[in-house]
């Protein structure tokens, strides 16, 4: 009786000891998936504040006008032709001097013209009107002259960049409900913009400036990432042609020559560890050694792209080595038992099995190093840099770079959707490479 | 016409010298590589051939068979050949800067000969200028024209005669060494010696990188230490760098311990954050997780690492920030929108993947007996991880998160964006801080001059912050390894 009761008690208490157990081995799961799914909102919140704010730079505030390019404003020689006997020297400072003074035309005169002609509204001083357009379009109308002298007296339809101010107003980045003290555009330039746009003329197009300008402080709207991406382009080149062949061959020495001994240990730790540094003290070492003591050019892709090197080494090393050990030993004892020497075993069998991981080990490496930005400003090359670089040793910046001078400017409610806009082209870049790796790991990985 | 000929005569002066003028040389030296490319190639081409005929002659004259296939003949020949040559270029690239200043030196007049060093290196400074075609400010001097122009032809003549030079070595040696190929000689060995050569110093270059970071660390923060004295550095509890003139160090301006506590802070937060969702996710994708969601959900995750850290810092800086302000205001608490609050946070999503994927390897690691022994006693899945999985990885967590501790302390660009870099050592977190990398980009992107004390302290940071990571990485790596190898 007792007993039983006694048993009765004891199950009820089991139960509800079993009930509560259960309930923390839910509770348990339950956090376990909410720990993976704050991380993939994470992912999701990242990549969509980003997309939001990035996807409208891509279009870009653009005004079609008729330009007249008028003899009247426009008073130049005909382009110097080369003559026969003249000195190449002569001939260069002659079309230099034709150069100049096409430099020197009333570039905003001819827009005034046509967007003059366009508005038909008299009522907005010369000043207001003219910075409608962003500064540095005159030079593309300058650059359509000197490659075609002929179109002057022509008219002639143009595609013409908006300033950063019209292009703001129109995506609705600043408050149109503000005071017209607080107000970018003047009243007259925003009733004209609300007009154009009205009729069509003012209308959003690609924004081309984006990809094919260089960056620009003065014409923010025609800023751009080309520069950079050259910039950029260098220092993977460099990447590739150091980090990759020294990386492997350093693999394949520890993995297939290295005697197992304390050096080889300690080559070892210190690979590992030099994978571990912080980007930012390569920078140091590159400031020392490549600028301090080898006074190689500042802001120069070939430094920048010696320390992504050195700091991509460990990544290839490490992945080269992950690579070879995965290969199988029949592969090497068969050449050793055909008779291969030790060295012709490596770079005939085991080595050729090995380049689609080497490859994808490689692509992951330059993406990473891609996107790295510390150790660059360390050797200046967040300077302001207004040009393509045409060789390595130029001053030059790098797309993650770019960024950052760009989320650093004044300019704050046009750059800030640049930014993300220039993150969205790396990103891509840097996705694009890793879907390349996914790939081709895919497509040549052997199972063993 | 003349103008090409200047142009030529241009890039053929100059040469390489002492490591401090490479940068200067590198700038116009194309020509200069072209050339020794093309020497170098020759040599190499010749080499081959005449080692590939020589082995294939000697392979039908003789009665005994070629120890190794013709080829290695001709690479050993090639090898032969452009060594030497390179050898002579390595020496005129070494001294050759040498030789042109002894040319400078010896044309001066008695009077400008016998001036003091520092003076006679600004005389040849502007001989050098002057033959450069580019000209000096103010008058030349007589004497400095003539040694200019003779300099230019000076110049020429030794290129010229330093690739014929190598040419002819290179020659020689081959010569010499062609009556050595015969049939027992081991040429394969002899270039599988030459190749492993090559492979031992390419894997020599990662220890080379560590030995300079160690150096140039140590080099510049030494320097550094000669202003300011580590007494008054380490422990010093204000930073104000601006505002110290060189030798004043007994003002204190420089104390690394507000920007250690921003780093620990910073760090702190980040581990927070990052440490519970990433271990519970790994245990989770290790544990729980059916196959075809832990082959989407580990990835996805895993692009959190992939993402460069200034996208983070510009999320940190126009998202979290401002949101976590917002947030701050609605439950009257003043969050600043640049804080140690907004630069950890961010920084612990940033570093979510890698507890997340290093825990995930080290929880699969335990043993699966061990999990069955549990379960068979009647535990459950959570009573099992809690009480056997995780006691049994816990060393090897524990790597994991120092080596995430260890990712956070040497992150920067969302500190430099995010933290609103403010070196006071105070203990709020809502408010801005400033951290060690932070600080190490703010003195090196001044216009600060590189050898004061401003710049410097930039490297006794980095040696700093080296040393901490360091000391970080060695033992995280340590306990994963000892970890890894009790299971194995």
């Amino acid at each position: 009786m007792s007993a039983s009761a006694h048993n009765a008690g004891s199950a009820a208490s089991l139960k509800r000891s079993l009930a509560s157990r259960h309930a923390r081995e839910r509770r348990f799961r339950r956090l376990g998936m909410l720990a993976v799914i704050s991380a993939i909102v994470f992912v999701a919140v990242l990549f969509s504040s980003i997309l939001i704010k990035g996807a409208p730079a891509f279009e870009q505030a653009t005004l079609s006008l008729h330009v007249t390019f008028d003899p009247a404003v426009i008073r130049i020689k005909p382009r110097p032709q080369r003559i026969a006997g003249q000195s190449p020297a002569d001939f260069a400072r002659r079309k230099r001097s034709w150069q100049r003074s096409l430099a020197l035309v009333d570039w905003n005169r001819v827009i005034e013209t046509a967007l003059r002609k366009t508005v038909g509204d008299a009522d907005i001083s010369s000043r207001d009107l003219v910075r409608l357009i962003a500064s540095a379009e005159r030079f593309r109308l300058r650059d359509m002259v000197a490659k075609d002298p002929a179109i002057i007296g022509a008219t002639l339809p143009v595609n013409l960049l908006a300033s950063a101010d019209v292009d703001v107003w129109l995506k609705g980045n600043i408050d149109h409900s503000l005071p017209d003290n607080r107000q970018q555009l003047s009243v007259a330039q925003r009733r004209i913009v609300e007009d154009l746009s009205k009729r069509g003329i003012l209308h959003m197009a690609f924004a081309k400036a984006l990809f094919l300008n260089v960056d620009s402080r003065s014409s923010p709207a025609s800023a751009g990432l080309a520069g950079a991406f050259v910039g950029s382009l260098y220092m993977m080149l460099v990447v590739i042609a150091l980090a990759v062949p020294i990386g492997v061959a350093s693999a394949v020495y520890l993995e297939e020559f290295a005697p197992k001994n304390r050096v080889t240990d300690f080559v070892e730790v210190n690979i590992n560890n030099l994978a571990a540094v912080p980007s930012i003290v390569f920078g140091l070492l590159g400031a020392a050694v490549f600028i301090g003591w080898f006074h190689l050019p500042l802001s120069a892709p070939l430094v920048g792209g010696l320390i992504l090197s050195l700091m991509t080494l460990p990544v290839v090393i490490i992945a080269t080595r992950v690579t070879l050990r995965a290969i199988p030993a029949s592969i090497r004892h068969a050449a050793l038992g055909l008779g291969a020497s030790p060295t012709q075993m490596v770079f005939h069998h085991v080595l050729p099995l090995a380049v689609p991981g080497i490859l994808t080990a490689t692509i992951i490496g330059v993406a990473q190093a891609l996107g790295e930005t510390a150790p660059l400003l360390l050797i200046g090359m967040n300077a302001f840099v207004a040009h393509i670089p045409q060789t390595p040793l130029e001053q030059s910046t790098a797309l993650p770079v770019q960024i950052f001078l760009w989320q650093g400017n004044e300019n704050r409610n046009f750059f800030e959707s640049r930014t993300s806009a220039a993150i969205i082209v790396l990103i891509v870049l840097m996705i694009g490479l890793n879907g390349l790796a996914v790939f081709m790991r895919q497509k040549f990985e052997r199972r063993w | 016409m003349s103008g090409a000929f200047l142009s030529l005569r241009d890039s053929l002066l100059g040469c390489v010298a002492l490591p401090g003028q490479i940068g200067e040389v590198l700038r116009r030296v194309p020509v200069h590589t072209l050339t020794i490319i093309i020497v170098l190639l020759a040599l190499v081409a010749v080499g081959y051939r005449v080692g590939l005929t020589r082995a294939r002659r000697v392979a039908v004259d003789g009665a005994h068979p070629l120890h190794s296939r013709p080829v290695y003949y001709g690479v050993l020949m090639a090898l032969w050949c452009a060594i030497p040559a390179l050898i002579v270029f390595v020496l005129w690239m070494v001294f050759g800067e040498t030789l042109s200043r002894l040319y400078i030196i010896a044309g001066l007049p008695s009077d400008i000969a016998r001036l003091p060093g520092d003076r006679i290196a600004t005389v040849i400074a502007r001989i050098r200028q002057i033959a450069s075609g580019f000209g000096v400010a103010g008058n030349t001097a007589p004497y400095e024209n003539a040694i200019a122009s003779g300099l230019a032809t000076f110049k020429t003549v030794t290129w010229l005669a330093v690739i014929a030079l190598a040419a002819v070595v290179g020659v020689i040696a081959a010569r010499l060494r062609l009556a050595r190929i015969s049939p027992a000689l081991r040429a394969r060995n002899m270039i599988e010696g030459v190749v492993a050569g090559v492979l031992l110093i390419c894997s020599a270059v990662a220890i080379l990188t560590t030995i300079g970071i160690v150096f140039s660390l140590l080099g510049e923060a030494i320097r550094f230490f000669t202003f300011i004295h580590p007494v008054d550095f380490f422990p010093g509890t204000i930073w104000n760098p601006r505002f110290s003139t060189v030798g004043a160090g007994g003002q204190g301006g420089f104390g690394l311990l507000p920007l250690l506590w921003g780093t620990v802070l910073v760090s702190l937060i980040a581990i927070v954050v990052a440490g519970p969702i990433g271990l519970m996710a790994a245990i989770y994708m290790a544990e729980y997780a059916s196959p075809s969601l832990r082959t989407v959900a580990k990835p996805v995750v895993e692009i959190l690492a992939g993402i460069p850290t200034i996208v983070y810092g510009f999320f940190a800086l126009t998202a979290a920030g401002p949101f976590l302000s917002r947030v701050g205001a609605s439950i009257d608490l003043d969050i600043r929108a640049t804080s140690a609050l907004t630069a950890g946070v961010v920084m612990g999503v940033m570093i979510i993947p890698f507890i997340s994927s290093l825990s995930d390897d080290i929880i699969s690691q335990v043993p699966k007996a061990m999990r069955d022994g549990s379960l068979g006693l009647g535990a459950t899945s959570s009573e099992t991880i809690k009480r056997v999985v995780l006691p049994a990885a816990l060393p090897g967590l524990v790597g994991a998160f120092l080596l995430a501790i260890s990712r956070a302390v040497g992150e920067t660009m969302i500190v430099v964006l995010a933290a609103g870099n403010r070196p006071v050592l105070q203990p709020n977190p809502l408010e801005p801080v400033s951290t060690i990398t932070a600080t190490i980009v703010a003195q090196l992107t001044g216009d600060s001059d590189f050898a004061s004390p401003q710049s410097l302290v930039a490297f006794a940071l980095g040696l700093t912050l080296f040393i901490m990571t360091l000391g970080l990485n060695v033992v995280a790596l340590y306990i994963v390894r000892k970890y890894k190898e009790q299971y194995e």
